[in-house]
């Protein structure tokens, strides 16, 4: 039980380790040099209130698709479609936030619920489809998340404004920007959905862990088989998966949404938020407290990255590379598991 | 006389529990030399450290008196040791002589030399009477031809040294018959066989000497030819073990369980059960004897909510519970041990102890308001694990970690607890060995005492007559006779099986 913990633990930190290691060793191999390189990195992502501010931003997002993917993998299901359920959060989100007069008390509840609905809703599809008709929910979130992207600047373009390439911002009653939060952070972006994000995690893991829903949702992500047998619903339970976890996207558009940008403008291409949050989800371990500090080293590599081109001159594409590198590392932490083992084998 | 083999003083431990200690295993050239344990044992993991998977904590290995270190299964192979495993490690589209040269291939040029792959093998298959086809598909060929390409893979990798993990336990009788004969060609070649197994008849039959480990330890070894299998079976198990079950005559009272003209349809569409009669009184086993196929688990699962009936009516006491859902019918009062613990008996990647409330999590104790309450779980999960003897490191560990043995001795600690009135048992015994038969046999017959019905299936003719208290024949969907075991033998219950209705038996 012990050991085994440690090296549940040990995986991501070494995958990380060898993710920055080889980062270092092409930095080299294209004449930078490292260690200004990750110097950079950190006073990009730590140096002062303003970059921690703006670190602390980026993590918010990620924390909520990372969620929102680890609760899908969890009960068994592979959500690709975060990127798609993250579009339309942000577009129901800002469209509630535009079109509505009321008193904050009720204005940003509204807007941070149609965000969570909307995912929701983007969830529900392929969780209906695969439990009604088999059909495979990868298939199915990845052509949804063209769908969302199209149908959001659809409705960016012509439903919300007139023909604009972005909407009006947000109604300052729906808004989730912080102007004691950016006063401390030298007027960072940083906003209150980072509490928001916090509080969800904990809500899966109260969820997963400890109620009952949440034993039936993990018995049925294992085995579907034995958990009819013991009087679950498979359906109901693949089917409110899928919407659990398009409300966690959903509610990490309603980030950008409602905090970091407080309009949604027609976007070209996906935001990658919800991509991310696979990577996040598969480094956190699928775990709600992996998952947090996941996040918080995305958005740091994020943030950070963006001070490198200017001060060590390393271009950000190489940050990029790093991320990437991480990611196959823990990807193939079986690999490493492995090789853990052999070690300890060997010290016998 | 020489040793091919000798293990001395083997000990392995794994975090928390000591799977082998002092074990010692001597295996003489050309002789068939039995590994006897029961689930869990700790057979498999001794035959894992001389195949090269594991690493003894102490003790030594020696290979034709010469002491070896085994680091991995490719040293094993360059031993002369191979290992034929309970579940076969072949690639389905490939053809058997592709599956047997895999990894050591014969060249020509940068290519595999296919034809003379095939005519070693086919030289090979010869000599040891193996009758395989070498062209053929693996997913063409039945299990018992697949477990031959296992063994020759072995041989072609020059084994001297087989170690055979429960053979038996995926052949038909007539593909074992077949397996002996293989085993006696093998030996008089001059290999030397290990055969891992729980089946005391196949010792008495085909086994020169036996090794018997109980609970990790080594118990001493025997020559097959001084003892029986009663002593075997109390070597193994460390007491007295009686075969057949000891119980009273049934008292059977009000029926319990009463099936109307039920018809149910298999996956395929095909109608499996059509018309069938049948009654379960409280206080008796009633047992349905049939060949696989005849419509059995479509039967029981319909009982329990699994699958559709498509007509008839299935009532307990007056209730009619045909086409409930799983959850009414367990609610109702039937338990159900199913026949595939590992697809429907268990979350395997649940802990023991929450496989323990698997159908029964949303009630109190163990939740309120939807909150789980592991506290109490945990402690009702102790209380089975130690009443049914469920051996496992704690509550806490993987279903999937526990022998099969175990693991059915769990799903039979959670049915019975809930204290049903109807217990369905499908095949409760299947793959167990002797010690786990008879403490489950010992179980169910209490249940009956108790005053509840128990419905028994199974392909064991013997735990038919053991156990029931009625017999019920089940063929091509119906039950067309009934009888008590006293009255008949397996041979006329063979007879009814194939569809036949002798008059002695009182046919329907």
């Amino acid at each position: 039980m012990f050991a085994n913990r440690t090296i549940n633990i040990l995986i991501p930190i070494i995958s990380v380790l060898l993710g920055l290691l080889s980062g270092a060793v092409i930095m080299l191999v294209f004449g930078y040099n490292p260690l200004k390189g990750y110097a950079a990195l950190w006073t990009g992502a730590f140096g002062d209130a303003y970059f921690l501010g703006e670190t602390l931003r980026q993590v918010t997002p990620y924390i909520l698709s990372g969620l929102a993917v680890a609760f899908a993998l969890r009960t068994g299901l592979l959500n690709i479609g975060v990127e798609g359920q993250v579009f339309v959060g942000w577009v129901a989100s800002v469209w509630v936030g535009v079109a509505f007069e009321l008193p904050m008390i009720l204005h940003l509840p509204l807007a941070v619920l149609a965000a969570a609905l909307a995912g929701a809703f983007w969830g529900f599809i392929p969780g209906i489809l695969k439990a009604k008709l088999g059909v495979h929910e990868v298939i199915v979130t990845i052509m949804m998340n063209y769908i969302a992207l199209y149908l959001s600047n659809e409705i960016v373009r012509n439903v919300i404004t007139d023909g604009k390439d972005r909407t009006d911002s947000i109604a300052p009653t729906a808004s989730l920007a912080s102007e004691w939060l950016a006063g401390m952070t030298f007027y960072s972006r940083l906003h209150w959905g980072l509490l928001i994000a916090l509080f969800m995690a904990l809500v899966m893991w109260f969820l997963l862990n400890k109620t009952t829903r949440g034993f039936e949702l993990r018995s049925v992500g294992f085995n579907q088989h034995a958990s009819n047998y013991a009087g679950m619903s498979v359906g109901k339970n693949i089917v409110l998966a899928m919407v659990i976890s398009g409300a966690f996207a959903g509610l990490a558009g309603a980030m950008e949404g409602l905090g970091t940008f407080g309009y949604m403008s027609v976007k070209s291409g996906f935001t990658n938020i919800g991509f991310d949050g696979i990577a996040v989800a598969l480094l956190g371990a699928n775990t709600a407290l992996g998952v947090v500090l996941a996040a918080f080293l995305f958005g740091t590599l994020k943030i950070g990255a963006l001070n490198m081109p200017t001060v060590a001159g390393v271009p950000t594409e190489l940050v990029e590379i790093v991320i990437a590198l991480i990611i196959i590392f823990v990807a193939s932490s079986y690999m490493i598991r492995w090789i853990i083992l052999r070690f300890k084998k060997e010290g016998k | 006389m020489e040793y091919v083999i000798e293990m001395l003083n083997i000990r392995k431990e794994f975090p928390g529990i000591v799977a082998n200690d002092n074990i010692n295993l001597q295996v003489e050239k050309g002789e068939i030399h039995a590994l006897l344990g029961e689930n869990g044992a700790g057979k498999s993991t001794l035959m894992n450290v001389l195949f090269g998977l594991y690493q003894p904590e102490k003790g030594e290995i020696k290979v034709k008196g010469e002491k070896v270190k085994i680091t991995d299964p490719n040293v094993a192979n360059k031993l002369g040791i191979g290992m034929v495993h309970q579940h076969f490690m072949l690639v389905d589209t490939f053809t058997v002589t592709e599956n047997i040269v895999l990894g050591s291939e014969p060249k020509k040029g940068g290519t595999v030399d296919i034809k003379k792959a095939e005519k070693e093998v086919k030289e090979l298959s010869e000599r040891y009477g193996l009758n395989v086809d070498p062209g053929a598909k693996i997913r063409d060929i039945s299990v018992g031809m697949q477990q031959r390409v296992e063994i020759l893979k072995t041989l072609y990798r020059g084994a001297e040294i087989l170690i055979l993990d429960e053979p038996t336990a995926v052949l038909t009788p007539q593909e074992i018959k077949e397996l002996i004969g293989i085993m006696h060609s093998l030996v008089k070649e001059g290999k030397s066989i290990i055969l891992i197994t729980h089946k005391l008849k196949e010792i008495m039959e085909v086994c020169d000497r036996c090794t018997v480990i109980r609970k990790g330890e080594g118990i001493g070894t025997v020559k097959v030819a001084d003892t029986n299998p009663t002593e075997l079976a109390s070597l193994m198990v460390g007491r007295e073990v009686s075969f057949s079950t000891e119980k009273t005559p049934a008292n059977p009272k009000e029926t319990f369980l009463s099936i109307k003209d039920l018809f149910v349809k298999d996956v395929r569409g095909v109608n499996m059960v059509k018309g069938l009669n049948l009654e379960v009184k409280a206080g008796e086993i009633v047992g349905i004897a049939g060949i696989d196929g005849n419509g059995q688990s479509e039967l029981i699962e319909a009982i329990a909510g699994l699958r559709k009936s498509e007509s008839g009516s299935i009532k307990l006491h007056d209730q009619v519970i045909t086409n409930l859902s799983p959850r009414k019918v367990t609610q109702s009062g039937v338990s159900h041990i199913p026949q595939d613990r590992h697809k429907f008996g268990l979350v395997l990647d649940f802990p023991v102890g929450e496989n323990m409330v698997l159908q029964s999590y949303y009630q109190q104790p163990f939740s309120k308001k939807g909150v789980m309450n592991f506290k109490n779980i945990y402690k009702k999960a102790q209380e089975l694990i130690e009443e049914y003897d469920v051996r496992t490191p704690n509550a806490y560990t993987k279903a999937r970690a526990l022998s099969g043995g175990n693991q059915q001795k769990a799903i039979i600690g959670r049915e019975v607890d809930r204290s049903p009135d109807l217990i369905i048992a499908a095949q409760p015994t299947r793959g167990l060995d002797v010690g786990a038969i008879e403490f489950i046999h010992k179980k169910l017959i209490e249940e009956r005492d108790k005053g509840r019905a128990v419905l028994l299936l199974s392909f064991e003719l013997e735990e038919i007559m053991n156990l029931s208290d009625r017999i019920a024949v089940m063929f091509d969907g119906r039950i067309i006779s009934e009888v008590k075991p006293e009255d008949t033998n397996e041979q006329d219950l063979g007879l009814m099986m194939a569809g036949n209705t002798p008059q002695k038996a009182g046919g329907s």
